[in-house]
């Protein structure tokens, strides 16, 4: 996904000279191409996300379009309160690029898991949130990001599995159908993208049809692609590689709530912090209830599909 | 010139707190022959886009911004009758979305980043637009500052002007019994390769004069270490952490008046 972001980039910037993109001393292997191509418009911050993202509200208001590229704990967090004040505030073009959302650092740990980034995100009103769930919707999407005058927050995985009937399709404020059924909804985001498919072909096997949607754009929300989902289904399951507040999760309560939908809601996701726990993203997946047969256990037990064993909760909820 | 000018900044600067009822005088006081320097002359204000830019780092001095804006009509005064009223854009820090604020501050340490970012663009865009910021000393605690110096001087950017009103006191005390690392600030700033100006941060002219002087188009950034005093021209205001945030009182407020009447008539 992130090569998918660097080469999309430069082709953003082949066609726009307002193009800018700086890094806090991370990409390696990944933002050679552009340096290269643009090293005038190229500049390595350093180790100091506060000031990259300052910078980049100068370069903005000056009519630059400034992609800061971290890790996404550090884009998002070490200079929040510095993306607040500026792009945010002052309502200019910043992209907030950060890469390897959700616990897709696996082994490095906890200080590398983005589990937040999206809910302190969405708390802003005028940051756009856009988590693209494989590296053709990354490229997809970036073309779009170029028309948005205000600020950007754009969460890149790591991974680079393609999400089986997503064919590369974003628009922003819209949510993607991948699946069509009758029985449950399955809503996901980011990682939660993949697992959901699988999840789905496991209920499927169990007689139980889904609908699966994978929600990109997160501000400006899908509200009316959700409400048409929700609509008619009995159980709605969002998928996410983030706490399950103020993420996707919250999002989707917020629509059934707002819009008065009557299905019942669960949500997959963290519900404690990912901590001295480190392995690889799969394990930790299963760790906190985002395998396959976790999430279509989920499903099946609260459907109380007939032949369904699976515990109500996942193993860690029993456990805390 | 920009001795009227200066004095017309500070009797706004008591004549609206008073009439507002708010504190930062001291604050506002301390930068307003800076302020004074700045729109007397040394600053190019106008001119749209390529305008220079100027970062009130320092964002709760601002009265001295607006003061120096309706001093040299940029400003209507009635405007500034709005200082600190329901609905008003003159709040007690600058906000863009007035003319002749080009960037909205108040959280300190985020300024010169700012700034560095504005700089930098001009220079990619071939402009020979300069940028301005205006630090407090205590400012200066904040570690981004620190990396906002670095990255100016790394990158050269000749374009960019730091102004550091050093009143020596902050919020709680004065800097040296705050968080004083020992060296002079002169020596940090120098550390982080920038070119360092001593100055008298109540001599307009004499800053025009060394702003004159600096070369903007190559080589490292500029800081201004502007010797200052907190509460500048008013005798019971000058050096007191407490007018950090008082509001002065009528008799104050005649007084405080009086004095800077009469220190320009001398």
């Amino acid at each position: 996904m992130r090569s998918a972001f660097a080469s999309e980039l430069v082709r953003l910037a082949e066609a726009d000279e307002r193009v800018v993109l700086l890094t806090g001393d991370l990409g390696f292997g990944v933002l050679e191409p552009f340096a290269r191509r643009f090293p005038e418009r190229f500049f390595n911050a350093g180790v100091a996300e506060q000031n990259m993202v300052g910078m980049a509200t100068g370069l903005a208001e000056a009519g630059l379009t400034p992609y800061v590229y971290s890790i996404a704990t550090f884009a998002s967090m070490r200079g929040y309160e510095f993306i607040r004040n500026g792009p945010i505030l002052h309502d200019l073009p910043v992209r907030v690029v950060g890469v390897g959302g959700g616990m897709d650092y696996g082994h490095n740990g906890m200080t590398h898991y983005a589990v937040e980034d999206i809910g302190i995100m969405r708390v802003q009103p005028n940051m756009r949130i856009v988590v693209p769930a494989d590296p053709a919707q990354t490229r997809a999407a970036l073309p779009s990001l170029q028309q948005i005058d205000g600020p950007v927050y754009l969460r890149l995985g790591k991974e680079s599995s393609p999400v089986p009937g997503l064919d590369g399709r974003f628009r922003l404020g819209r949510a993607e159908t991948i699946g069509h059924g009758e029985d449950v909804a399955l809503i996901a985001a980011g990682g939660g993208a993949v697992v959901a498919t699988a999840a789905a072909a496991l209920l499927q096997e169990r007689g139980l049809s889904a609908r699966t949607v994978v929600v990109s754009s997160l501000n400006p929300a899908p509200v009316a692609d959700l409400a048409a989902v929700l609509d008619g289904v009995e159980l709605a399951l969002t998928v996410e590689d983030h706490y399950v507040n103020g993420g996707l999760g919250s999002l989707v309560a917020e629509t059934i709530a707002e819009e008065r939908l009557g299905c019942r809601l669960l949500r997959a996701g963290l519900r404690r912090p990912p901590a001295g726990e480190s392995g690889s993203r799969d394990h930790l997946f299963e760790r906190h209830g985002l395998s396959p047969a976790a999430l279509a256990a989920l499903v099946l037990a609260r459907l109380d599909h007939a032949g369904a064993t699976a515990p109500a909760h996942p193993r860690h909820e029993a456990a805390t | 010139m920009t001795t009227a000018l200066a004095h017309e900044i500070k009797r706004t600067i008591v004549d609206e707190s008073k009439r507002a009822g708010v504190g930062h005088i001291g604050s506002a006081l301390s930068i307003a022959d800076l302020v004074a320097a700045l729109y007397g002359g040394v600053l190019r204000a106008d001119g749209g886009p390529e305008r220079d830019r100027f970062v009130l780092s320092k964002g709760h001095a601002v009265l001295a911004l607006y003061a120096a804006l309706v001093a040299t009509g940029r400003m209507p005064s009635e405007q500034l009758a709005t200082y600190c009223g329901d609905g008003t854009l003159l709040g007690a820090h600058p906000e863009h979305a007035l003319d002749g604020v080009d960037f909205s501050t108040g959280s300190l340490g985020q300024g010169l980043s700012i700034g560095a970012g504005a700089a930098l663009a001009a220079r990619m865009q071939g402009s020979d637009r300069r940028v301005f910021v205006l630090l407090s000393d205590a400012e200066c605690n904040e570690g981004s500052i620190w990396e906002a110096a670095m990255f100016a001087a790394h990158a050269q950017l000749a374009n960019l002007v730091a102004i550091v009103d050093v009143n020596g006191q902050q919020a709680l005390g004065y800097t040296r019994d705050v968080l004083d690392p020992g060296p002079p600030a002169s020596a940090r700033w120098e550390a982080c390769g920038w070119e360092v100006h001593e100055v008298d941060g109540h001599d307009p002219d004499g800053i025009a004069a060394v702003v004159a002087e600096l070369d903007l188009s190559s080589g490292p950034p500029h800081v201004l270490l502007a010797r200052t005093v907190f509460g500048k021209g008013v005798s019971f205001m000058e050096s007191r952490i407490e007018w950090h945030y008082l509001p002065l009182d009528d008799a104050q407020h005649a007084q405080a008046v009086a004095e800077l009447d009469s220190a320009r008539e001398a």
